[in-house]
Parts: structure tokens; sequence; C-alpha cells
């Protein structure tokens, strides 16, 4: 009659689409401190699909490759459109969303992981809390007087604006960290926190109260640790120039440790 | 800091609204527990791109608030009550000051004052902008200042744990809610004082939509459920261009077409060739063969339902929901240039380069006009209970213009937060047997709980969510008919018994998927409802609410808000008037100035040029023009600004085009 008695899957498909199929390894864990094991899954493609439709489909009937009868893949997803950073986790080896992560793009068999630096909760879901509490540390923030109306806020370059809004677009995704040699835990505060002190501390306002910033970042986890392998950089989804950041605020760190004490 | 006088507010959702009202409440000293699905930071008001509206007037234009207002209600068709809305533009330009001083990067001018450019449905430029990714950056400001309140110890967050149901007292006083954690199932009762919901949209009602995907409205349809009254439920919009994913819809922004994309479907049905294989005459360019004079730049209401019908018929690409929206005869330098940031997202979703492949698109779910019912002060029927943002009804009537969204979540989180605590102060506390409601309730949870992980059937959840967003897709979207949504009523019944025979998939409850979602799913169900059959109800055309059967807005029968009352037999519908006191209604009539607009948007004015059912460029109605009447609203707005900041005469040519590449770049998820 309509549309509506349609199912989705009635597009006709060629010979080559109907034989082929999507081979996904996912390294699971059931909880906690739980083993780690890798299940093999194979699914039917179609084209344009990412890796978050592969999940999906999945979840619907978690049966694997040899025909076991398993719980459903866990992972953590929103947006889909690579602006809420919750989907990240290790694609064939390499930290990235998977939202965008296309089939088409990568070789099979497709490995997925949870990344490794952050507490695994359950198959491909982690808990980056600590990079909000990073955030606390630094004091990542605009110190306004109050949020009721006071009038235009101060007057900006566009190109500092540019400069600001290219650090602003950190989505706490993770990546950048999992990628950094030196971030472990607690040993190091990590590019992530340190680009988002440069963000406020390049603001009129938030220059005033950038020294306590800079004390959040010059403990013995702070920006002293970058050993400069500049993988940050480059699994960055946003492409945020945190080396530069990184760059920037160490100088402000050494000329504060060095002058600093005058203010007092 | 005033120290904290022991009111605690419960705010659910911690996207722009959520944020707005914690931040207020927590200046305010007093406390909040702030509960979201996903760590706030990830809402998704991330994915507003377009753009905030507020009238600053910079650019010598003569805009005002009142202007602002009064571009709103027209383009909502006159459904939304006036008041909250006029008190919305009036607070506008404060707002997006407010964000400035927060240090949200937004685009600035030449002397670098605020930027603002031109959005559908005005004349002015009134969009404040941080480039692409407005909604983003407005968000992250928000977070930031709440998370220096959590510092502080004011706002305690319950990330990762979902509202289930309010906890109402023997007078149906919402006293606090129940919350799950999505890692453990672990049920637990939050007393508060008083409750704002601030969850936003309901999308996945449809099954893929362009919202996130804790765009579920199952929070709201719990309150529901619980005697919340819902507002005008069948006001859905759909933008007419998003890209068709196997997980969801992604916006393509609008000037694609005003670069001269063209839209197409092959001739034959269910013809498998690819695109280059089919020639010119084989192709059928319905919006061009349809509408001559306008072509592909027909109103975004018309694009979007004729591309849906096409695809009804069966003719869209290979037999699926798919048009072409063709930019290939355009030389790839000059795509590059005029839209290369939205030919990079297409890329980065899809793995096709639209420069040498027709993109693929299709209307997609966007946002719910509708949402609860609350009066001017935000407060729902229930006492203690509140909302703001997407998740209620009350500022965009039965259409949204773009970039209004982001200013109406603020506005509802400022408004709502003194509200919760001037209620607060006022409400007399349970007495020393409040407990039991607590208790009471999260018994009632979970045994619900209890009930899913027990039962077996040979239903799978996931299909029915399935089928019920390709139902209220088909039918409840874009072209309603009165048959069909009564169909879809009886099909929505036949799911909602089916439910009870789902099995959860998933032996592993630990950080399961599968029973919030089947929890979510049961909620939806029943929003759908509401939605189905509000559409049914209303037998007119007004807004995004569309019936070839009854083609025209009818005031006299319809200019009135649908209230939906959940009862165990489904919604109850009544009516009441919608307030009109400050501007009378009058038709949106776009005979005039087409040649005009038509000309502008061929000369690549993209969007904005657009005449649109849904927000078209208005010429201001002589003597429509007045002064508010009344400035002590929720917000005062102050007129002596506009003579400070009235500088920007005219715009340099560089300014236009920094303008219109950042209109290429983005622009997607915030317009229709």
């Amino acid at each position: 009659m309509s549309a509506q008695q349609v199912e989705t899957t009635t597009r006709p498909v060629d010979e080559r689409e109907i034989q082929k199929s999507v081979v996904i390894r996912i390294r699971r864990r059931e909880r906690p401190g739980a083993e780690q094991r890798w299940e093999e899954f194979e699914i039917p493609y179609r084209p344009n699909l990412n890796i978050i439709s592969c999940l999906m489909e999945i979840r619907k009937n978690p049966v694997t490759r040899d025909g076991k009868q398993t719980t459903p893949p866990a992972w953590d997803m929103n947006c889909l459109e690579q602006v809420c950073g919750i989907c990240t986790m290790v694609i064939n080896g390499r930290v990235r969303q998977s939202c965008s992560a296309l089939v088409d793009q990568l070789d099979e068999p497709i490995t997925l992981e949870p990344m490794t630096k952050f507490p695994n909760v359950r198959d491909l879901i982690v808990d980056r809390s600590r990079m909000f509490e990073h955030l606390k540390k630094v004091n990542a923030w605009i110190e306004i007087d109050g949020s009721y109306d006071l009038g235009p806020g101060p007057r900006m370059d566009q190109d500092d604006v540019s400069e600001r809004y290219a650090y602003s677009r950190c989505m706490t995704c993770g990546c950048c960290l999992e990628a950094c040699p030196q971030y472990y835990e607690d040993q190091y505060i990590g590019p992530q926190a340190i680009a988002q002190v440069r963000l406020m501390n390049m603001h009129p306002s938030g220059k005033m109260t950038r020294d306590e910033r800079l004390e959040g970042i010059m403990g013995d986890d702070g920006i002293t640790n970058c050993g400069n392998a500049q993988n940050c950089v480059k699994v960055c989804p946003m492409s945020i120039p945190l080396t530069k950041a990184i760059y920037e605020e160490n100088r402000e760190t050494v000329v504060h440790g060095l002058f600093g004490w005058l203010k007092w | 800091m005033a120290t904290t006088n022991g009111i605690r507010i419960a705010i659910v959702g911690g996207g722009l609204a959520g944020l707005a009202a914690a931040m207020k409440i927590a200046e305010q000293g007093h406390e909040v527990d702030l509960f979201s699905v996903v760590p706030v930071k990830r809402s998704h008001s991330v994915c507003a791109q377009g753009g905030i509206n507020g009238a600053v007037n910079t650019k010598g234009e003569g805009d005002s608030p009142w202007k602002h207002f009064d571009d709103t209600v027209y383009g909502g068709d006159f459904l939304a009550n006036q008041p909250p809305v006029k008190a919305m533009c009036e607070m506008a330009p404060s707002i997006i000051y407010l964000f400035d001083r927060m240090g949200v990067p937004f685009s600035r001018t030449t002397e670098g004052l605020l930027d603002f450019r031109r959005f559908g449905g005005t004349l002015h430029h009134r969009t404040a902008f941080a480039g692409a990714s407005t909604g983003q950056q407005l968000l992250y400001a928000l977070d930031e200042q709440v998370r220096r309140y959590e510092v502080g110890g004011q706002v305690k967050k319950y990330e990762g744990w979902e509202m289930v149901s309010l906890i109402l007292d023997d007078h149906q006083v919402a006293r606090g809610l129940v919350a799950m954690n999505l890692q453990t199932l672990e049920l637990k009762a939050f007393p508060a004082d008083a409750v704002i919901m601030a969850t936003g949209g309901p999308g996945l009602i449809f099954g893929k939509s362009t919202n996130s995907m804790v765009c579920t409205g199952s929070a709201v349809a719990a309150c529901y459920t619980q005697g919340a009254r819902y507002g005008n439920g069948e006001f859905i919009q759909v933008h007419p261009t998003s890209i068709p994913g196997e997980d969801k819809l992604r916006l393509m922004s609008e000037s694609a077409r005003g670069e001269g994309g063209r839209v197409w479907v092959p001739r034959e049905k269910g013809d498998a060739r690819s695109s280059s294989s089919i020639p010119e005459s084989e192709r059928w360019y319905f919006l061009e063969e349809k509408y001559p004079a306008y072509g592909n730049l027909v109103p975004r209401d018309i694009a979007t339902r004729e591309i849906f019908q096409v695809c009804l018929d069966g003719y869209g690409i290979g037999g699926e929901n798919q048009v072409y929206l063709d930019l290939t005869h355009i030389p790839a330098e000059t795509l590059d240039k005029k839209l290369g940031a939205i030919l990079e997202i297409y890329e980065m979703f899809v793995g096709d380069d639209p420069r040498h492949v027709p993109m693929r698109i299709f209307p997609g779910v966007h946002y719910s006009m509708g949402g609860l019912w609350v009066d001017y002060y935000q407060r729902t029927n229930i006492p203690g209970l509140l909302a703001a943002g997407e998740c209620d009804y009350s500022i965009h009537g039965a259409n949204r213009l773009g970039a209004n969204s982001l200013v109406s979540c603020v506005y509802g989180g400022f408004i709502a937060a003194p509200a919760a605590i001037e209620y607060a102060k006022n409400i007399e506390r349970n007495g020393a047997d409040g407990s039991r409601i607590y208790d009471d309730e999260v018994r009632r949870q979970q045994e619900i709980n209890d009930q899913l992980i027990r039962q077996s059937g040979t239903e799978n959840q996931y299909r029915i969510h399935e089928e019920m967003g390709k139902w209220m897709t088909d039918n409840v979207t874009v072209v309603r008919y009165n048959d069909r949504l009564k169909e879809t009523d009886d099909k929505l019944l036949e799911l909602i018994d089916r439910y009870d025979h789902i099995s959860i998939n998933d032996s592993n409850l630990w950080a399961t998927h599968a029973l919030p979602h089947a929890r979510q799913l049961y909620n939806m169900l029943q929003l759908a409802r509401v939605i189905t059959l509000g559409a049914l109800n209303r037998n007119e055309s007004r807004g995004a609410h569309y019936k070839p059967d009854f083609p025209n807005r009818d005031d006299e029968m319809w200019l009135k808000t649908t209230i939906a009352e959940y009862s165990g037999e489904g919604p109850v519908l009544s009516y009441e008037p919608v307030d009109i006191s400050l501007i009378e209604p009058r038709k949106r009539d776009y005979s005039k100035g087409k040649k005009q607009d038509a000309a502008k948007a061929s000369a690549g004015a993209t969007t904005s040029g657009l005449p649109s059912k849904e927000g078209a460029p208005q010429v201001p109605v002589e003597g429509s023009e007045m002064k508010p009447r009344d400035l002590t609203g929720p917000a005062v707005w102050d007129q002596n600004k506009e003579e400070v900041r009235d500088v920007m005469r005219g715009e340099t040519e560089t300014r236009r085009e920094q303008d219109k590449s950042i209109e290429d770049a983005g622009g997607k998820s915030d317009k229709l």
C-alpha cells in the first residue's frame, strides 16, 4: 500500500554486495577486573557503514562468527557527528571516534578495543572522568563576576578569537592522552588540560587569573613531563594545535616560576 | 557567595537549558543535583552549529527585540503564547553578552565587536556565531561555569544516571525523582525541593533523526505518564536536507542548493544503475519540473514535502528514502571555495566525494516544538516540576526559526531557576512520614526492572524500536493523512502489546544498554501516541503540521494549544486558547517580494534569501512595529546599549565574505 510496509532492507543490492560481509573483532571485558577476550562477528556488508552501525547491527542479535550466542557488546555513543567525543575507541590500532570511522576505509578484519589509558568499564566503554578532574585542577573557566547582565564582554581581535576557537573545540575525547607516551594515570596531566589553560589564559578576562591556572600545571604531574613525542597533535580529531599550547604554556610557567614571586 | 539555606533543586539534563539553570541556582547559593545520561559536556546541544539569535542591532539595521519577537511569533505560525516569546527576545542580547563574557569565541568584526549574520526568517543580522559550532561553544562555556560551582560544592553531578520517574506525594506534588545508575542499574531516590526537566527533544521516537542518541524523550514521557501535561506534541520540525546514515541522519546545509545544487531521482522506479550511468534524459529533476520559477530553491517546507512524497511514491534511489543532491556540474574549485567545510562533513561520514559523486539526501526529523506544558515561569501543572529547553513547548509555536533554539534553551533555564527557588522557599517540607513516598517509588521502579529482567518472550526491543521509527517517520512527519495517522496509532498499540513480550537480550546486566533501552522504549511508545493523536485531531495545516486534506491554517478552530494528558486508555486531548495579546495573527504571505528573494538566492545568498513557510524573510508590515510596552519582564533589556553598540554602519566586502564562508562551513544543524 504505502511505503510504510516496505522493509528498510528491501533495497536492491548487486551480487557483490550480497556476498560481502564485514568481519569485526571486538576486545571484550565483562566488568572491571575481568579478563579480556576477543570475539569475532560477521555482519552483512552495506554501503556507507560506520563502526557504530556495525555495533548496532551486532547488538540486535549478538551471535559470534562461529554461531555462538553471546552478550551484546557495550559501547558509548551520542551525537554521532564527531562533536561529543563519547564514542572514542581504538580501531585497527588507532584511537579515534567510531562514528566517523567508515568500514569502507578500514582494513578487515576490523579490530575494536577500548582505550587503554582509562579504567575499562565494560567492553568498549571507558571511564574518562579523570579528564574532567583535570579541568577542575587547572581552573578551566573564566572567572566572571556574575551571570547577571553586565553588558558586552571585552573587544577581541578576530585573529586571537580564531586561535582560541581552535582550542575551544576540544571535546574531551581523550585521543591525545591515549596516544601520549608520557600519559599514564596520574603521572602527567597531559595536553588536553594544558590546551584548556591556553584557551583561558588567552582571554582578556581569563588572563587576570592566569597564575592559578599555571600553578595547576606546574606540579609533579605538570607540563614539564611532556616528552615532545608529538603524538597528541597527530591523533587529535579536531586538529587542535596541542604542541603549540604546550610550548606557549611552558613558556608562561617558566616566566611565572622565575618572576611570579615578585608579585608578592 | 551566599551561604546555602538548604534549598536543593534537582535538574534533569545537562545541556544548555539544564546547565543554564544550574549556574543560576548555584550562583544564588543553593544546591543542585544535576542528572545526565552522558557526561554533561557531551549533551546534544553540541550539535547546534548555526548560531544564537539576539537583536543587538550593531549593523545599523534598526533591529530590535520587538522585531525578533515578531519574527519568532510569525515564523511559529502564531501558535506560541506571546508573552514568554517577547520576554525571551528581550533577554536575548544580554544572553549573548553573557556568553561573550564567559569566553565563547564568537566571531568578530574588524573593530573587535561581536559579529552577527543573517539567518532564515529575518531580514536582520541577528545571529551571533562561533565558527560552525556555536552550540558546542555555548555548552562548553556553561559547562565551565558549572564546574566552578561543582568545585565549590554547590553542584553535584550524577553523570551516567537516568531519571526514571518523579516522586509525587499524596497531593501530586513533585518531591524529587528516582534515577537509575546506568552501570549498576541501582535505583535511588533523590529528594528535591523542586525538579527542573531539561532533557531536550524526543527525536529517537522517529528511529533515525538528526538528534543525538540520548534524545529519547524518555524522562519527559515518564513525567507525562505521572500526570504532567504535554503541549503541542504534533509539531515536529523536519529539515529538508539531511544525510541518511545507517545509524542516524546528519544535516546537510541548504547552502548546497543555494550554490546551484540540483535535486533529482531516476525517472524509473528502482533504477539500480549508478548515478553517472543514468543519462540526463532519464533523470527526474522533480523540483525544477514542478516549480519552474524557483526550481531547487523552493521554500524549505515545500522541498521537504516534495522529496518526501517522491520517495513515498517509490521513486527514491534504489527504492530507498534517498534523492540525489547533485553538485557535480559545478567546478570543484568553485565548490571548494564556497562549500568547502560542508563537503568535508559529507565526505567524512559518507566517504564519497560530492565534487564527483552526487550526494544522497533525505528530510530528517530535527526538532520538537512540542513538549511539557509550562506557564510563563516554566512551571508545569505538577507543583514542584518545571521544564526548560526543547523539552518544554513554550516558545516556538508551530515551527522554530533557525538559531532560536539555543537562545530559548538558555532563556528557559534562566527563568526556571529563580522560579524553582521561589517555589522551594515557600513550600512546606515533608513531615516525618515523608520517606515513605521515596521508598514506595523506588520499589515501584525496581519492580519494573525486575519484571523486564525476568520476562522472556520472542520480541526484540530493537526491532520494535525500528518499527516504531519507521511508522512514525512515514506517517507522522512531513505529510499527514488522517487514515494513516489512525493506522499508525493502531500500530503503536500493537507495538505496546508486543512490548510485553520482549526479552532483554543481555545476560550481563553490568553497564548494559538493553535494560535502559527497554525502559526508554516503553516511554517513547507513550509519547509517540501523543504526537500521532495530536496530529490526527488537528484538522488544519500550520507550521510544520501539514495535512493535504486540510491545506489551510484555521485560526477559528485551531488557534489553540494541544494539551495531552495521560490516561490508561491513552492520551486525553484538550485545547486551550493561545495568548495573542501582543501581536494580532496575520497570514503568512509570500506572494510579495518573491522575485526579489529568488534573485537574491540565485545570486548565492544561500539559505537566507529563501522565502519559506517555516521562516520566511519578512518585510516588516507598516505599523506592526511597536516599542515593547513593558520592559519589566524577567529580563530588562537595556535600551541605551543600542546607542553605544550601534557603530557598525554598512559592511565591508571582507566581512561579508567572512560571513559567507562561515555560513557555508556550518549553518547546518540549527536551521530550517
